[in-house]
């Protein structure tokens, strides 16, 4: 019996070898070539006798998944994501404790949310005012939006404030968020979900899934608070604003109108907008390219004494 | 009555049926709970509540809402599309469905990969966050009444802006 066991040691040994080499070959060869290296390491492991069949057949499986994308992660797991990324923020910026203003933030910005190309995640839109006098707002992945008091600052009415939810919806919509998770990381979590399933690595795979966790939501959160988004990124995000406001009736000239206060207060060298977002004139540039020329707005009665009730002593 | 063709039409029939029920557009469920509703628009009486993984069968399509019918109840109504998936989702996955997952795109996973279990775990390691004001954001609910009475009040869209 000992002999076996001796040579069941060392070709368990020889292939993790061969697991690692093909991990780290797709790591140094990026994506789109990695079955092919797969189906090598494990062609020359079944061939040395150093893999059972079973077991290159679970190997090229994960390799498939090493392929995948962001866009792979569920709306269970990207809520799972979006909860975590909002815990760090609001524990960084304190909630503003005022039942009345964030009660009406969420009739306005659940009703816009519906407007969406994306009405339906796993747990829905919520959203939370911050305390903070920054020009700042945060969407975390999957439906929790952050805005702070220094922003709703910048809006005198109702179709404003639309327009500040909207640009975050827009980001939810567009799922930048898991987009600024670091590749290799989002390789690292489905390898792990795929080889899980194998006897082998059951509690090990839990503590790497949660470093991976912990360094996607450091990756956001960087994104987010500190980095900011591609412009690319806030201008599709500006342009679906504008798509939900004319779709659920505000006139998009608020988002403009929000822009040009933003453009007087943002400080330079500030740590909020200033750093994080173009500039509020070349935003309004380019929202002028889709809405036409600015036209000031008709503000309903109903909509402005709502609007001052609930945010006009933010 | 000869016993053969009526016997021979029975199985036609279970075969009929069985291509019927194989040639369905099945769907499932991808958010907490979805809503039916009796037309495509957020604004339709809510028929009947789904869970997660829920299955459905797609009976019509009108720009992004989905008609379907619950295989279970037999209720037919409205969803919009971003409440659904093609793929089937497992509700508690054993290795086998977990091979299948890694290999398919038919087929997703409950509770796996950025999970529950991955945020309690996260947790442990860092109990200096506090998820007390997600708790509190996830309560922030509103109602369709209330949305639409604000949208009237407002006089926003009539239809809402709803699609």
């Amino acid at each position: 019996m000992k002999p076996v066991h001796t040579s069941d040691c060392s070709n368990s040994i020889i292939s993790i070898g061969l697991v690692l080499f093909i991990m780290t070959a797709a790591l140094l060869t990026g994506c789109e070539s990695m079955d092919t290296v797969a189906q090598i390491g494990t062609a020359v492991g079944v061939a040395t006798g150093t893999i059972g069949p079973s077991q290159a057949e679970s190997i090229q499986k994960s390799a498939k998944a090493v392929a995948r994308s962001f866009q792979d992660f569920t709306p269970e797991q990207e809520y799972y994501i979006g909860r975590t990324v909002g815990a760090v923020i609001v524990n960084k910026y304190k909630p503003y404790h005022n039942p009345a203003a964030n009660r009406y933030i969420n009739l306005l910005g659940q009703s816009l949310a519906r407007a969406s190309d994306l009405p339906e995640t796993f747990g829905g839109y919520h959203f939370l005012i911050l305390d903070s006098d920054e020009i700042n707002a945060f969407a975390a992945s999957g439906g929790f939006i952050f805005i702070t008091r220094g922003l709703l600052r910048c809006c005198r009415d109702e179709d404003a404030a639309a327009a500040v939810l909207a640009h975050e919806i827009g980001h939810i919509q567009s799922r930048h968020g898991l987009q600024a998770i670091k590749k290799s990381r989002i390789t690292s979590a489905l390898t792990t979900l795929a080889v899980e399933g194998t006897k082998t690595f059951s509690g090990q795979d839990l503590a790497e899934l949660v470093s991976t966790f912990e360094g996607s939501i450091a990756d956001i959160t960087t994104t987010l608070i500190n980095n900011g988004y591609s412009r690319e990124f806030e201008q599709q995000a500006d342009r679906a604003a504008v798509t939900i406001l004319q779709r659920v009736g505000y006139d998009p000239n608020g988002l403009v109108e929000m822009l040009n206060i933003m453009r007087e207060r943002l400080r330079p060298g500030g740590l909020d907008f200033a750093k994080t977002h173009p500039s509020p004139v070349r935003r309004m540039t380019e929202i002028g390219k889709i809405i036409g020329p600015y036209r000031a707005m008709a503000k309903p009665d109903v909509r402005q004494q709502r609007f001052s009730e609930y945010l006009g002593g933010i | 009555m000869n016993r053969i063709p009526s016997a021979l039409a029975v199985a036609m029939a279970i075969s009929l049926a069985a291509a019927v029920v194989a040639a369905e557009n099945l769907m499932s469920i991808q958010i907490k709970k979805g809503q039916l509703r009796t037309t495509p628009s957020f604004l339709g009486k809510i028929v009947a509540e789904l869970n997660y993984a829920d299955q459905v069968a797609v009976l019509e399509k009108k720009d992004a809402w989905l008609k379907v019918r619950t295989p279970a109840k037999n209720i037919a109504g409205w969803l919009h599309a971003s409440a659904l998936t093609s793929k089937k989702i497992i509700l508690k996955p054993g290795a086998s469905d977990v091979a299948q997952a890694a290999s398919s795109d038919e087929v997703a996973l409950a509770g796996k990969g950025f999970s529950e279990q991955v945020e309690r775990e996260f947790k442990s390691r860092n109990p200096q966050l506090d998820y007390a004001w997600i708790i509190q954001m996830e309560r922030m609910v509103v109602s369709q009444e209330q949305m639409e009475q604000f949208l009237k009040d407002g006089k926003l869209a009539p239809e809402g802006g709803i699609r």
